[in-house]
């Protein structure tokens, strides 16, 4: 009962402040005056809808391959260093997270526009004649948001990896395995739950990400949360509506697949012991 | 994985002037140590004497500052510990939680390119040494601390090494379970013929256990031998105190005979054994256990014991022996033990009495 009560602010806040919204969105989906089914049937055979739902879910793919393939080095350096130089790697790691999304996107504008710093660095060392696009491309997006993103993947892996009793490597060692072979059948596997984890966070993240890809990627590369935004510009509350359902459906139904996994449902889960 | 044939046997290890230092202090300052093919050693010594750093140089997991290791007259710093080929059995099991019992057993076979087939046939052959037959498809999770520890053993010598390293492989197990398991650690080493370095602070255990016990304090071996040497003839005040129980009597040279010393000791005469002569006057102190000594008032003297005057300050039945705890004339604390038997009498506290005990047991430490 104690437990409850101290909880009731904050549920009282959430369900005047997040459940009820999120529900009369959800209802504006099946029509503004008349029940209907008509908005979502329609969702089916629409190309815009179909193109941009690609999109978002191959974005999110890119991103969390990317985070995953940077940041896995970066959270095994983290846990394998002391002191000082563990300190400034953690800093170095969590300084996008003190950042606002928005500054970091006009940073990144700044780096690959036509004169940024990137086409002029590659045109100053004569590696290219003319400069590239990389502004408002699909690249461009990927780029800025893995970088946004990269805390995401590194922490949970880290804590994975710190979770790991280092006398497991010692032995692996002891019992003939190359640094190699013990990572590769000792650390990495333990570490799945870590992986798991931020791979589950930074996919789902990278669903709804609106402001990087609105200001950095290609016109013709719209997400999901871009057509939203374009929606409820138009007044089109029940498309909008519409669209948020399948990508909190989306969402939801990463997390429900993820817990069901053997050994990973536990990353999620608080440890009550 | 043995049979009559095998010519396994177990490597020679030679450590010398070995040291471990971290920034400028020494955990290990300068070991010298030969240990024999197929012997059963033990580094004995209370925590931070530096046996664990030792251990882990000859495993390869620390560098040593100075000093070489060999194995086999082959020198093994330079090697790490992938290439050195020798069993470890690690403190807290070291078992991989993602591994079933076949596949922990079977690893180090695996890193050395063996086919699965031979793997499933030494795994299987390993599970019946340790008595574990029919676990192999279990998690180390669902064993108890005892068949954790077995799986560790059979994973430390399925590959057959010739040497096996222990670092306080049963600190954490309850007693009963630790002398069971001591005894078949005895049979396996007697059953592999390989080389056995065993770490622990517990020195019943490595009484039990060891064909020789190197005792380590500060750092430095304090003294190596046999079990009964260590414990009829302690080289130091250390020793005596940390292997067994002692009683130690300040004492003041009179007079040296070859090994025997003979001292001044609380008005009475009193003759130990030395190593290295005492000058006559010097101050010494002579250590003797507390079952070596008995009761001795209706005995008569003779030239093979040592006697004293004592009066009892404590007396505690023990069941098999009766503990006592006596002051000599000076304040000195003694402790006698006495085996339990009716027809001995008890001493009650404030008693006068006489003691006596073997000059054979009488060290200069």
């Amino acid at each position: 009962m104690i437990p409850l009560l101290l909880a009731a602010p904050l549920l009282l806040y959430m369900l005047v402040f997040y459940a009820l919204p999120v529900l009369a969105m959800l209802l504006k989906g099946f029509g503004e005056q008349h029940w209907t089914l008509a908005h979502y049937a329609s969702l089916a055979d629409d190309p815009v809808f179909l193109k941009t739902f690609w999109n978002t879910l191959s974005t999110a793919a890119l991103v969390t391959l990317g985070t995953l393939l940077l940041g896995y080095p970066v959270a095994l350096a983290l846990v394998r260093t002391r002191g000082v130089t563990a300190a400034i790697i953690l800093v170095v790691i969590l300084l996008p997270f003190w950042t606002s999304v928005l500054v970091r996107s006009y940073a990144w504008m700044v780096l690959m526009g036509r004169h940024g710093l990137i086409n002029e660095a590659l045109l100053a060392a004569g590696l290219i004649e003319r400069p590239l696009r990389i502004l408002n491309t699909s690249l461009a997006t990927v780029i800025a948001m893995i970088h946004i993103l990269l805390p995401y993947m590194i922490l949970p892996i880290a804590n994975a990896l710190r979770q790991i009793d280092p006398s497991l490597a010692r032995a692996a060692s002891g019992l003939g395995a190359s640094p190699f072979q013990a990572f590769r059948q000792v650390v990495l596997p333990l570490s799945v739950p870590g992986v798991a984890a931020g791979v589950l966070l930074v996919f789902v993240l990278s669903l709804g990400f609106y402001i990087t890809p609105a200001m950095v990627g290609g016109p013709r590369d719209i997400t999901l949360s871009m057509l939203i935004a374009q929606q409820v510009d138009q007044l089109n509350w029940a498309y909008a509506a519409c669209l948020s359902t399948v990508l909190l459906a989306t969402s939801l139904a990463l997390i429900a697949a993820f817990q069901r996994l053997p050994g990973i449902g536990n990353a999620f889960r608080m440890n009550t012991r | 994985m043995r049979d009559g044939t095998s010519t396994t046997h177990g490597a020679a290890v030679a450590l010398t002037a070995l040291e471990k230092r971290y920034d400028s202090v020494a955990a290990v300052a300068g070991v010298s140590l030969d240990i024999r093919s197929g012997e059963f050693l033990t580094l004995l010594g209370p925590s931070g004497s530096g046996k664990t750093t030792t251990l882990m140089m000859i495993a390869g997991f620390e560098m040593p500052t100075a000093g070489d290791i060999a194995i086999d007259g082959q020198s093994v710093v330079g090697l790490p510990p992938y290439k050195r080929n020798i069993g470890m059995v690690f403190q807290n099991y070291a078992l991989f939680p993602h591994l079933t019992v076949t596949d922990n057993i079977g690893f180090p076979l695996k890193q050395r390119g063996v086919s699965r087939a031979e793997r499933s046939k030494l795994v299987g052959e390993a599970l019946d040494l340790v008595h574990l037959p029919g676990y192999g498809n279990r998690y180390p999770r669902q064993l108890s601390g005892g068949q954790q520890q077995r799986v560790a053993l059979a994973r430390a010598i399925v590959f057959q090494p010739r040497l096996l390293l222990m670092d306080e492989p049963l600190g954490a197990l309850d007693k009963q379970l630790r002398e069971n398991l001591q005894l078949e650690m005895r049979r396996l080493h007697a059953d592999l013929g390989i080389t056995f370095i065993y770490v622990t602070h517990d020195q019943e255990e490595a009484l039990t256990m060891s064909d020789r016990i190197a005792v380590m304090n500060e750092g430095k071996v304090a003294q190596v031998g046999r079990p009964e040497e260590l414990y009829d003839r302690p080289a130091s005040r250390f020793v005596a105190g940390f292997i067994g129980e002692s009683n130690f009597l300040p004492a003041v040279v009179r007079d040296v005979d070859g090994e025997t010393v003979v001292a001044d000791c609380q008005g009475a005469v009193v003759r130990g054994l030395c190593r290295k002569p005492p000058d006559s006057g010097q101050s010494i102190v002579l250590s003797t256990r507390p079952e070596r000594m008995r009761f001795a008032d209706e005995e008569r003297s003779d030239s093979a014991s040592n006697r004293l005057r004592v009066t009892v300050s404590e007396a505690v039945f023990a069941g098999e022996r009766c503990r006592y705890l006596l002051r000599t004339a000076d304040g000195t604390s003694i402790v006698l033990k006495e085996p339990s038997s009716a027809t001995v009498r008890r001493r009650s506290v404030g008693e006068q009495a006489e003691v006596a005990w073997p000059v054979a047991d009488t060290i200069l430490v």
